[in-house]
């Protein structure tokens, strides 16, 4: 094990379809300015820079070296990741690396995309193998969508269930002054919205955003002296499997089950549904806020469906999961999976405004990129 | 520090000094069209090779197994993911197979989808392997097509060593 890190301060843009009022770097120097605020730090007060977006999305290759003036990082050392949907927890899970390490003290992560200025779903599919899966089994939505029926099929999930979650998380999104898509939507109208790719409809499918978040990561030492009620991360654990998407399991999601069954391990946690306050999950389609409920081992393979339906995951519900409006309000790509940590750790510092769980002790927050990689983070009020 | 406010600076002098947000609020937006779009070219390999030529040249989709674990892969894998051991066992599978999950794709994207929608994509759990390959499902009305569904390959005539040279996998009747 190494140092205790805390996160001590987060940012994030006003998260919107189009900001043509920025270019990628002025997003980045908002992010970034609004977590130095909301640190009360300036930019001499970070040692290093973890960055990351999906750079074939805008076109813009050195994206390290084109975002220097809006990062603040001249001089400094900057590493960038690129890993899809996960972009943002790896970022996180990197910054988390530097500072556990002892290397560094304090270490900002930086998320973002500008996904208004390329075709995101021809972007997207530039993901899948281009010899095997390009053709054949192409964009966003399709896997997904192969994913429910498959759960609807075997645990007798519905089309409902599903929109139960899409309503949820949008409905939440009015609370959050940061989110993009804010609307009030009953299950109805979800149910209602066009179909794209059965089962999953309009509004069951998230948004493409731009945006950025900015999360500053700090060693047990520093966290101390620079903020009052640091969240504490008390794991961070990744697994990824994709090898081709015709061997990957349907019905649950492995990498998730794995990778939180061992970030509970680590942090001391054996009955998630109860020790767990909040939850900002990765989700990037309500079909997935039903299916992975499974797999955080928050109720038995396929008990799902019951959950969702009993309230438990809403804001007043005894696991509340994504008081931000979630990945279907607002998404950003490389930032998308750097907000649910930063969500989950303005939860535990008591500064999520509108949408603040009371009392939140513990937090998770996942990521999550197609197909099928998944991070885990746990944060905390108390020291691990 | 606001732009502006500097000590030489002109606009200070002036009775107006215009904070930040001000000069933001009258910017034109001006946004500059790309120019550039890269073609690739992929390599599809020595294993991926074998299967394509065995699709083109004898309308055969075959599998590669594991000496070691005996799992059998469609499409054929370079190493066994459990294992990592050399994949040089070949086995011609019979083309059957069973959807094992699918979605109707009902929104159009000419750029990326290969087919107008409606569409189907599905899993195929192959039969004599245990993989699933990600076609088409084709021959049948979308609202036709169910999970756990037999299905068999329709070949293209003039195949050109591809994925697509598999036009789609149809319900056996």
């Amino acid at each position: 094990m190494g140092t205790r890190v805390g996160i001590i301060g987060v940012g994030q843009t006003h998260h919107a379809s189009k900001r043509l009022d920025c270019s990628g770097v002025e997003l980045i120097a908002e992010a970034v300015t609004r977590a130095l605020d909301d640190a009360e730090l300036s930019i001499d007060d970070i040692d290093a820079f973890i960055i990351g977006n999906m750079d074939h999305f805008e076109n813009i290759n050195y994206v390290d070296m084109w975002a220097t003036d809006g990062l603040g990082s001249f001089m400094k050392p900057v590493l960038k990741v690129t890993t899809g949907g996960t972009t943002g927890t790896t970022v996180a899970a990197s910054a988390f690396y530097h500072v556990a390490s002892g290397l560094f003290d304090v270490v900002m992560g930086v998320g973002w995309e500008k996904n208004s200025e390329s075709d995101t779903q021809a972007a997207i599919t530039t993901c899948s193998n281009p010899i095997l899966e390009r053709d054949a089994f192409a964009g966003a939505i399709g896997p997904l969508a192969s994913e429910y029926s498959m759960y609807m099929k075997t645990y007798g999930a519905t089309e409902e269930d599903a929109a139960i979650v899409a309503a949820r998380d949008r409905n939440n999104a009015l609370l959050n002054p940061y989110a993009h898509n804010r609307m009030k939507v009953t299950v109805q109208d979800v149910m209602n919205s066009p179909m794209l790719s059965y089962p999953i409809k309009l509004l069951d499918m998230c948004p493409r955003s731009d945006g950025s978040c900015a999360v500053i990561f700090a060693s047990e030492r520093a966290a101390k002296k620079l903020c009052p009620r640091p969240a504490w991360v008390h794991a961070s654990v990744v697994r990824q499997d994709y090898t081709h998407f015709g061997d990957l399991e349907w019905e649950y999601m492995p990498t998730l089950e794995r990778a939180s069954a061992e970030a509970y391990k680590i942090a001391g946690i054996t009955k998630p549904f109860r020790e767990i306050d909040v939850a900002e999950l990765y989700l990037p389609s309500s079909v997935t806020g039903v299916k992975w409920m499974d797999s955080l081992w928050l109720c038995e393979r396929g008990g799902a469906p019951k959950l969702i339906r009993s309230g438990a995951t809403h804001l007043d519900g005894e696991f509340p999961v994504n008081p931000s409006g979630g990945v279907i309000a607002t998404n950003p790509i490389g930032a998308t999976a750097l907000i649910r940590v930063g969500e989950a750790a303005w939860q535990i510092m008591g500064r999520a405004v509108g949408r603040q769980i009371p009392n939140a002790k513990k937090a998770l927050a996942t990521g999550f990129g197609g197909c099928s990689w998944s991070s885990v983070m746990i944060l905390g009020a108390d020291l691990p | 520090m606001p732009f502006g406010t500097g000590e030489n600076s002109s606009i200070e002098k002036q009775s107006e000094v215009r904070e930040l947000g001000d000069w933001k609020d009258e910017v034109e937006e001006i946004v500059f069209p790309g120019k550039i779009s890269v073609p690739y070219s992929w390599t599809v390999g020595s294993t991926l090779s074998k299967w394509y030529a065995q699709i083109r040249d004898d309308a055969e989709i075959w599998a590669n197994k594991c000496a070691e674990c005996g799992m059998v892969f469609v499409p054929p894998k370079i190493k066994c993911i459990n294992c990592y051991r050399d994949m040089n066992e070949w086995v011609k599978l019979p083309g059957t197979g069973t959807v094992e999950t699918f979605t109707v794709v009902s929104y159009y994207e000419p750029k990326i989808h290969p087919r107008k929608p409606p569409f189907v994509y599905a899993v195929i759990k192959m039969d004599g392997a245990d993989t699933g390959l990600v076609h088409f499902i084709g021959g049948v009305k979308p609202e036709k097509v169910k999970v756990g569904m037999r299905v068999e390959p329709v070949f293209e005539k003039e195949r050109q060593g591809n994925i697509l040279d598999i036009r789609h996998f149809r319900p056996i009747a």
